[in-house]
Parts: C-alpha cells; structure tokens; sequence
C-alpha cells in the first residue's frame, strides 16, 4: 500500500509541470483544428476572405495607378516631362501642356495653407487649454462638420454668395489700396468679381481647417500632463508652454497634419471647379484673376474629351495629381506615426 | 493659467543694492510683457475658434435660407426640367439613392472584412502593415482620380457611362472609411472576451463574428453611416462614370442622374429655376449628410 502512493503522486504532477505556458502571453491562439470533421473549412474560408479583402485594398491603389499610366502613355510618348512645364492647352492644335493647371492647384493649395495653418493651430490650442470642459466637445464636433458639409455646398455657396461678398467688400477695396506699391499692386490686378485663385484658396481654406485642427488637437492630447505641468510650475504662462513645451514635443505629428490638409486641398474638385473660373491662362500672377486647377480641368473636359490625345493629356494631368497628393499623404503618414513611435520613449 | 509668478514677492526681498533693484523692476515689466504676449495669443486662439464657427453658421444658414425656398412638393414627385421651365428633382433624388444603396452594399462588406484582418489576423505582418498604410492614403486620395481610374477600367470596356460605374466608383470611396473605423473598433473589444470564446471551443470565424463584431457593433454600424455620408456628397467620381440623365432610371446600365452632379450642372447655369433647384438639392444633400454625421456620433459616444 505505502509503494503505491509516491508513484501515484509523480503520475499526478507530471502533466502539470510538463505543460505550464512560458510566460503570461498576450496572442490569443485559437484551438487546434479538428481534422476529422470538416469543422475547420469555414474557419479557413472566412481567413482567406479577410486576406483577399485586405488585398483587394492594395490592389485598388496598384488599379488607380496602372489605369492612370495607361490612360496617359500616349500622352507621355509625345509630350515627355516638357508636358510640366508646356503652359499650351490646345485642343484644336493637339498642343498640351499642364503647367498652367499645376500652378492653380498649387496656388490655391498655398493659399490654402497660409489662412488654414494659423487659425487651425489657434482652434486646437482653444480646444486643448481654453475651453471649458463641457464646451470642448460641442465645439470639437462643430468644427469637425466643417469636413462633413459636401464639397459641392462649398462650391455653390461659394459662388453665389461669398464670390460676390469678397468681391465687393475685400477685393475691390485692396485693389484701390494696392494700385499704386509696386509689387503687392501686380498680384491684385484683374476683374474683382470674386473668382478666381483668391477665392478659391480661401474656400479651400474653409475646407481644411477641421482635417488639421483636429490633428494638431489630437497630438497636442498626447503631449505627456507632466511636462506641462512642470513648465507650469516654472512660471511659465499658457502661451509659454504651447510654444516652447507642447510645440516642440508634438513637431512631427503638427506637420503631419499640415500635410494632411495640403493633401486634402490639392485633390480637392468640386469646390475649386466653382469659383476657380476655369480659364486657361498665365499672364499674369494676379490671384484675382480666374484660372483653371488639374481637378478642375478634369472635371469641366474629361466627360466631352474624344478618345486621343485630350484624353490622354488629362489622364497625364490626373497621374501628376495622384503623384504629388501621394508624395504629400506619405509624407504626413510617416511624421504621424513618427510621433507615435517617439511618445513611448520621451514620456 | 495655473502657476503666475508673483512680482510683489520679487519686491519684498529685502533689497540693499540699487542694481538688484533695479533688476527687480525689470524682471517685473518682462513678467508684464510675457502677460500681454500670452493674453493676445489667447485672445488670437479665441478669434480663430469663432473664424471657424463663423463659416458653419453662414454656410448653414445659407443653406437653409435658399434651400428650403426652393423646395415644394413638386421637388420630389417631378424630373429635372428643361431651362426655364416647372419641374422637380425626383430622379436624381433616386439616382443618388439607388448609387449609394448599391454602393453601400458592395463597400460594406469588403471594408469590413479587411477591417477584420487588420484587428484579428495578421495584425503585425507587412501585408497588414501596407494595407493599414495604403488605406490611409486612399482615404485621402482625391476623389476624382478614382472617378478617371473606373473610367479607364469599366467606362472604356462597356462603351458607355452607367449607373453600375458609378457605384463602383462610390463603393472604392467607402471602403478605405470601413476599413478604417472597423480595424479601430474591434481593436477596442477585450482580448478576455476572446480568449473566453476560445476556451469554450469556438473556433475563429465564431469567435470573430458572433463575438468581437457583436461587442464593437455600434463602432462598425458608425463607420457605415461615415461612409454613406461621404459618398452621397461626392460629385467628381460621378462625373464621368455615372454622367446624368434628364430622366427616371432604374436601369444600372445606363447613364443616370445623381443629386451631386445635377446640381453641379444647374448652378452652373444661368437659368433661375434651375439654380433654385440646385439650392433645394443642396439642401437636401446638407440635411441628410449633416444629420448622418451626427447620428454617427450620437452613436458611438452612448456606447461610451
């Protein structure tokens, strides 16, 4: 009896001991599959459902950009990489060039930026030091409808009622001012009638505000409370610690932001082709005169565009686009997940 | 806000040096400049906060001002008109309606199928990283150029503008927004709730959906009405994929009419009727949108 029990005791513990997990592990594994019955197939199917749909979304972009190739290789045949700097767009003649369609959407994009820029920075530093709690999050969602409201009411809007508005009580009084100083009195020349790259700029402007103010608040939410507060407790004012401790700490993600709106702007249709005036020329830099953006031009031509080289140069007009918005998004996907990477680290 | 130092107390040290006084007074005028620098910058902060409420307001009260006095009921039982003449909008209130349904439907599962990789699978591996990245670049990518790509693959090859183009373009719109918010909320559901459905015997697709997409249901369910709210807005895919049509259409194969493009075409124009048609559309566009927009977030934060 007593030779049984010590046998039976190790036969007890073995398993236990053999079978103990590592470590505390995170990673949920699922159990092991049966292969007797066919229980297993629905789990393997609905994985390679979740695969193939993550691949369909790489494989949308890989689309996007073969498409735009194609669409633009005779174009690209003929005209080269003159087409950036071609200011000619002549239907008639077959004569394309885009540089005057880049220049609109650049300079309505930077016009953008320097109105949206500042004020996006002053509503996150509301949003995050001044508001009171209760107001933080109405607000937050009134400037995040900003984004909401359909490009195409901007556009509308834009033309019928702020056009004539900016025309009459800021363009036509900053042209008397400006007629006469040398530089400044060059850029407002033209017809005030509230088209144009001005207006445009400032719509977009309008646009962009909640994309980078809501970025900038998000990141400055993650600056850590006690670098503030130890600012703070130096004597540091409001202002202080936004510019010299917050700012500093959030750089990457703040400019990450910016570049997401400028990505926003520059690909930006329906508002621009409104109140741009979709005109072909670059005689002069006036930002009252009309002008004519890559978006525009492919939303105004594309539709009547014959097979052939129109279409072709549109297609081109549509991959510069594609270029540079995807330059300008990586950019800004990097510093943001820059930032996050540094937030373990420096807190 | 929270710490000011206090000149008075610089003061009170018993000073027996004039320069250390001296030095005092300057500190304290510095003290009162760094005072005014940060009250004007508030006050700037503050300004900027009404420059963006500004613009909701007007563009709203806009909206509803010329909107709803082009609306009748005529709006909604008529076609779109020729210029100058009575008419409604009734098709493209349906073109709009018939794009986005469809498009919904074909989006949705797609977007949320991903979305369930990038939470449940592979989460760390390079194919989810690319996609996580891809995504968040088609989710901004300009709207038009996927108008130009379904162009060049589905216009080209059936030889005319349709309907059905015009719903794959909206549904490649919706997607990236599905994926996203789907990815987000299921990474919000508890491991334990998994682990306890794993311990029961279930195998993965059980687990995944009768318990992670249960618990985030109002997440996935928000990230559907983004999705639907941003595409019927959009008007440059349209354009040239589901052009227009004077007329009611239920047939996917042909052109049709959507809300965005006619009123695209009809503010252009010069014609008065037609720009009073245009403002009841955006009217309406603004109404349905906005309102998802908030239903969305009425959504997510009771789940909150």
């Amino acid at each position: 009896m007593s030779s049984t029990l010590p046998v039976s005791n190790t036969q007890f513990e073995m398993p236990g001991t053999i079978q103990r997990p590592e470590k505390n592990k995170t990673v949920v594994k699922p159990p092991p599959k049966n292969p007797r019955t066919w229980g297993w197939l629905p789990d393997k199917l609905f994985g390679i459902a979740a695969k193939a749909a993550a691949i369909l979304t790489l494989a949308m972009l890989m689309g996007i950009l073969i498409s735009l190739v194609v669409g633009a290789l005779p174009a690209i045949e003929k005209f080269g990489f003159g087409f950036l700097t071609n200011s000619t767009w002549d239907p008639v003649k077959e004569d394309f060039g885009g540089l005057v369609m880049i220049y609109g959407t650049l300079a309505t994009s930077f016009i953008a930026l320097l109105i949206a820029v500042p004020v996006s920075f002053g509503i996150a530093l509301f949003l995050t030091e001044l508001s009171p709690s209760w107001l933080k999050r109405p607000l937050g969602t009134a400037i995040e409808l900003l984004a909401a409201v359909p490009s195409i009411v901007y556009g509308m809007w834009g033309l019928l009622v702020f056009g004539p508005i900016l025309a009459t009580y800021v363009q036509q009084p900053l042209q008397t001012l400006l007629k006469d100083v040398p530089v400044l009195g060059g850029l407002v020349t033209g017809p005030p009638v509230g088209i144009g790259i001005l207006s445009a700029g400032i719509i977009l402007a309008i646009m962009i505000i909640p994309f980078i103010a809501s970025v900038m608040r998000d990141v400055f939410e993650v600056t850590p409370p006690m670098l503030k507060e130890s600012a703070y407790a130096l004597g540091s004012t409001t202002w202080e610690v936004m510019s010299k401790v917050v700012l500093p700490y959030t750089k990457a993600g703040v400019v990450g932001g910016i570049m997401l709106g400028l990505g926003r702007a520059l690909g930006e249709t329906m508002a621009v082709t409104f109140i741009i005036g979709n005109t072909n020329q670059l005689n002069s830099l006036s930002v009252f005169e009309a002008a004519n953006s890559i978006t525009s031009a492919l939303a105004n031509e594309f539709a009547e565009a014959g097979a052939g080289l129109h279409q072709a140069s549109l297609f081109y007009l549509g991959l510069v686009l594609f270029f540079i918005t995807f330059v300008v998004l990586t950019f800004s996907k990097l510093l943001l997940t820059q930032l996050k990477k540094n937030e373990g680290s420096k807190s | 806000m929270i710490a000011k130092t206090n000149p008075v107390a610089l003061n009170t040290v018993e000073v027996k040096h004039k320069n250390l006084q001296a030095s005092a007074l300057a500190r304290a005028s510095k003290f009162k400049q760094r005072k005014r620098i940060n009250q004007l910058a508030l006050t700037l902060s503050l300004l900027a906060m009404c420059f963006g409420l500004f613009w909701l307001i007007w563009i709203l009260w806009e909206t509803i001002r010329l909107g709803v006095g082009g609306l009748a009921i005529a709006t909604f039982t008529e076609m779109t008109p020729p210029p100058n003449e009575s008419g409604g909008i009734a098709n493209a209130i349906y073109g709009s309606f018939l794009m986005v349904l469809l498009a919904t439907f074909v989006g949705t599962p797609v977007g949320i199928m991903a979305g369930i990789y990038l939470a449940e699978y592979e989460t760390k591996s390079w194919l989810a990283n690319i996609t996580r990245f891809v995504n968040d670049i088609l989710l901004s990518a300009p709207s038009i150029v996927i108008g130009l790509f379904v162009y060049a693959v589905i216009v080209t090859r059936f030889k005319s503008f349709s309907g059905w183009a015009g719903v794959i373009a909206l549904a490649m719109i919706a997607i990236p927004v599905v994926i996203r918010t789907t990815e987000n909320m299921l990474q919000l559901v508890p491991a334990g709730l998994r682990e306890a459905a794993y311990a029961l015997g279930s195998p993965k697709w059980k687990v995944i959906t009768k318990i992670t997409l249960r618990a985030a249901r109002a997440g996935v369910i928000t990230g559907l009405l983004l999705a639907v709210a941003r595409i019927s807005g959009e008007t440059a895919p349209l354009l040239f994929t589901a052009l227009n049509n004077q007329f009611w259409t239920s047939n996917l194969g042909e052109p049709m009419a959507s809300l965005p493009v006619t009123i695209f075409k009809f503010a252009m124009s010069p014609y008065e009727n037609w720009q009073k048609l245009a403002w009841a559309g955006v009217f309406l566009i603004t109404a349905a949108v906005l309102g998802l927009n908030i239903l969305a977030r009425v959504l997510t934060r009771s789940k909150n």
